[in-house]
């Protein structure tokens, strides 16, 4: 358990997956305009995120190990990923149509979010378990949607401040995840004796 | 004695020189009738009252001359006199443009009221239900005198169960509530009785602050010994007296965000209202009258007055003995609130309650409006506990829905916000700003969701006698193909034939 | 190198049973994104976005067929809700649509009105109220101000006059405007 534990934290926070790892970040920069928006989509990557870690684990160990074909991982977590998305689509249609048509491209681009075959691919480097890999991709959820949505409320204060016209936009927004990088880099080490 | 009350505080407040000694030196005087009085017809906000005379009419004092309407008060003649004119002038309202007045010119030999009308005196009020106390409070026009001006007679329409009697003037310069519960404290409690009486309260406090001991003594003088009214004083902090903070202070309890005191069972009345209460119930009079404070050293003879309602500032200025040789503006209200005119040919209304005029080495630096440095004082000193830094960043980047998240209609308006930034930012015009934008914005979109509505039922309308006239054209050619006239021009002869008969039918016969 | 085939294809269609299952599933007709930004257009029905009323307009922007600066009615401050609900930048209003104009009603001239009711069939929100041979006046607090009815009317008896003013709808204006705008009595320091 305490390694259950361990996986999650250091998925959250010392290994966060946007601002240490710098995978994910299109969505980051791209939805993070309002805390709706980015509610929205954290949560659909979230469970995108886990339910791939878990099932591109069990096509890892079930199909991959068996048939001593290793070598495609990358082809097959791909075909996983992207399935589960278009399932992730079909659900937010009919349930939350609203959010559906705001996010609009952002969500078969969690296909081609990268933390999401990051987190299925380091699952099979780590050599986790199943539980393992549903709780990483749990965590790696977590501190993805931390990321964003601290960073949309950033963003909508700053966009109702006294911005220089020349970092209106983008820029201040860079600047601004710099610096919560910055931040982050605080954690590192936590957790670790000595 | 002062009551054992435990008093709870509130958030924020700044302490702030008084500067009331001028103006609660002497005793108050009445201010002589002007030659002219002008009466507003409308409380800004709700509906104009009904004029009921015309120019060239006679009127004698207390004689009703203009009818409320709505979200209004009962507008009465100050003194006997002839009507000059119904047109708009000058009000005191801070976005200077005129409104429609009522125009009085003033007998000469008016200050006799043997002439006045008045309601009959109801000695016996405390036989009286609530419902003929509130009509008198209607009628003679009583609205809140504490600046608000809302119309008391609705004000009072709830049972509740702590009537606070709001003595506590916390404003800079004014004095005016002070003068009043010094001079005529039996007729802020027999008001604060009546008001009681109306509205079932189990606990009655007067709060005044705890400088005002001159108040104080003439309460407790008035009050001997009896206990139905508690006297309370709280600690002279700026604004102690706003309706919230006093509430808060009294009770431990906050008044809900967009609510008003009646939502926890608390009612608050301004001492004025409750001595104008007793003077309609008792004497039977309409709300002609009040206290006005005139002072700042830009005036030669500062001092608080009993004036006429209608009665203008020019001339009232004039009885204080004139402006100062570097008199530079005239506020009406305290320095914290009140609004600056344009012009001294305003009237006093029934919510003036201080006349302030500023020297030029009074007035604040206009110096320019220096960029936000997020220091947060703003927020330590607001008595509502918002967010004055957020609301005027919202407001600048007109995030309309972030200002009405943020609460910007709990704003009171105190200025305390402004007083205290650092950069000079005029915050609180900020907020006028803003409040002003989200009352349009509603109205605009209600305005919407009504023309959708109208056209929806203009779209269905027309679809229906679409529908129908296809109906009756489909029926019409069913009948033509049952009888089989091979010829339609010939049918359409023969139908004309028919109608012209049974309509020429009649006319024949006559 | 045949089990890869197979199995990759048979991950393939497992996979590809679930998106059908799911597609049939989660079916949904509605397009509440163009209710939405009807909730935002200002309701004049005056088809000076191109569009022959607001649904039609909402429906084009729902689709992509049309811009969220075409509205003159709506002004600045539709665009930007615009450009909020749909997470898009703002732009200025497309002048050839039209400029954005302080609100107006409709008034007709009892003097001249002849009762052809040209002018109720024109009106989108039946704010005109009449009859033929008879008076038609507008309803002031029904009429949006679309000018659509000052067109059909042959004798040209409808004038569009500004919307009420005074200190009911006085707009408090920003402080840089209002410094000192009041405070010109006696003395300006």
């Amino acid at each position: 358990m305490p390694d259950l534990l361990a996986i999650l934290l250091t998925a959250v926070f010392v290994n966060n997956f946007v601002l240490v790892k710098f995978l994910g970040l299109c969505p980051v920069m791209g939805v993070s305009k309002q805390i709706e928006s980015a509610v929205g989509l954290s949560l659909a990557t979230a469970f995108v995120l886990t339910m791939a870690s878990g099932l591109s684990y069990l096509v890892y160990a079930w199909l991959l190990v068996p048939l001593d074909l290793l070598w495609m991982r990358t082809l097959a977590f791909i075909l996983v990923i992207a399935a589960l998305v278009q399932v992730v689509e079909a659900v937010m249609r009919r349930q939350f149509p609203l959010l559906y048509q705001v996010l609009g491209i952002f969500l078969p681009l969690i296909t081609t979010n990268c933390a999401v075959l990051g987190v299925a691919l380091l699952n099979t480097r780590e050599q986790h378990d199943l539980l393992d890999s549903l709780v990483f991709g749990l965590g790696a959820s977590l501190g993805f949607g931390l990321v964003l949505v601290l960073f949309a409320g950033l963003r909508e204060r700053i966009h109702a401040g006294d911005v220089p016209a020349a970092f209106q936009g983008a820029p201040i927004g860079l600047i601004t995840a710099g610096l919560m990088a910055l931040g982050f880099m605080g954690f590192a080490g936590m957790g670790s004796r000595g | 004695m002062s009551s054992s009350i435990a008093l709870h505080g509130f958030h924020g407040g700044l302490r702030l020189p008084g500067h009331k000694i001028a103006a609660s030196a002497a005793s108050s005087r009445a201010c002589p009738l002007p030659p002219t009085l002008i009466l507003p017809l409308g409380q800004y906000g709700g509906s104009l009252a009904q004029v009921l005379v015309a120019p060239g009419d006679r009127v004698r004092r207390g004689q009703l001359v203009a009818r409320a309407d709505g979200l209004a008060a009962n507008v009465h003649a100050p003194a006997a006199g002839s009507i000059v004119a119904i047109e708009p002038r000058p009000v005191p309202h801070i976005c200077g443009l005129p409104a429609s007045c009522i125009v009085l010119a003033v007998d000469t030999d008016a200050d006799t009221d043997d002439r006045a009308i008045c309601f009959p005196p109801m000695v016996e009020w405390q036989q009286a239900d609530a419902q003929s106390l509130l009509e008198r409070i209607a009628d003679a026009g009583i609205v809140g005198l504490g600046g608000a001006a809302f119309p008391t007679a609705t004000k009072l329409g709830y049972p509740i169960e702590l009537l606070v009697i709001n003595g506590a003037e916390c404003e800079p310069w004014i004095a005016c509530d002070q003068m009043l519960l010094r001079e005529r404290a039996q007729e802020v409690c027999t008001g604060a009785r009546i008001m009681r009486q109306i509205v079932g309260a189990t606990r009655v406090v007067l709060a005044i602050e705890d400088r005002m001991q001159d108040a104080a003594e003439a309460v407790r003088a008035a009050l001997d010994s009896s206990t139905d009214i508690e006297l309370v004083e709280v600690p002279t902090i700026f604004p102690q007296g706003g309706e919230r903070q006093l509430i808060r202070v009294l009770t431990g309890k906050e008044v809900p965000s967009g609510g008003y005191p009646v939502d926890i069972g608390v009612l608050c009345h301004n001492v004025g209202t409750a001595a104008a209460v007793y003077r309609a119930i008792v004497r039977g009079e309409p709300l002609l009258e009040r206290y006005v404070s005139v002072t700042g050293h830009g005036v030669l003879a500062a001092g608080t007055w009993r004036v006429t309602i209608g009665t203008p500032v020019e001339w009232l200025i004039a009885q204080a003995g004139g402006y100062s040789g570097d008199a530079a503006r005239v506020v009406l209200g305290g320095s914290m609130t009140g609004t600056a005119i344009a012009t001294d040919a305003v009237p006093i209304v029934k919510a003036s309650n201080c006349v302030l005029v500023l020297t030029t080495d009074q007035l604040r630096d206009p110096a320019p409006e220096l960029p936000c440095i997020r220091c947060g004082e703003c927020a330590r000193v607001c008595p509502a506990q918002l967010l004055p830094q957020q609301l005027h960043w919202f407001i600048r980047a007109a995030d309309w829905d972030a200002v009405e998240s943020h609460a910007l209609i709990d704003c009171i308006e105190c200025g305390l916000c402004a007083q205290v930034c650092p950069s000079h930012i005029p915050l609180v015009d900020w907020y006028r700003h803003g409040k002003t934008e989200l009352h349009l914005r509603a109205d605009a979109q209600q305005r919407a969701d009504a023309a959708r509505k109208r056209f929806e039922a203009r779209t269905l309308r027309l679809a229906q006698a679409q529908a129908e006239r296809t109906e009756r054209l489909a029926a019409r050619q069913a009948v033509d193909e049952e009888s089989p006239a091979s010829d339609p021009i010939a049918a359409a002869v023969q139908r004309a034939a028919a109608r012209k008969r049974s309509e020429g039918g009649p006319e024949h016969g006559a | 190198m045949i089990e890869a085939v197979l199995a990759l294809s048979g991950l393939g269609v497992l996979l590809g049973a679930l998106l059908g299952w799911a597609a049939v599933r989660f079916r949904r007709e509605d397009a509440p994104l163009v209710d939405a930004i009807d909730r935002i257009l200002p309701q004049t029905q005056c088809a000076q976005c191109g569009f022959p009323g607001c649904r039609p307009y909402a429906e084009a922007i729902a689709r992509g067929a049309a811009d969220i600066n075409q509205c003159p009615p709506g002004g600045e401050a539709g665009i930007q809700a615009l450009a909020a609900l749909l997470g898009r930048e703002a732009k200025p209003l497309d002048a050839t649509h039209g400029s954005e104009q302080p609100a107006r009603v409709a008034w007709i001239d009892e003097e001249v009105c002849i009762g052809c009711t040209k002018c109720i069939q024109a009106c989108p929100v039946d704010a005109i109220i009449g009859a033929p041979k008879l008076m038609h006046t507008v309803l002031i607090d029904a009429c949006t101000g679309c000018d659509l009815c000052v067109a059909p009317c042959p004798v040209d008896c409808i004038y569009m006059l500004p919307a009420s003013s005074g200190i009911a709808v006085w707009r408090a204006p920003r402080p840089a405007a209002a410094r000192l705008q009041n405070i010109t009595f006696l003395r300006v320091p």
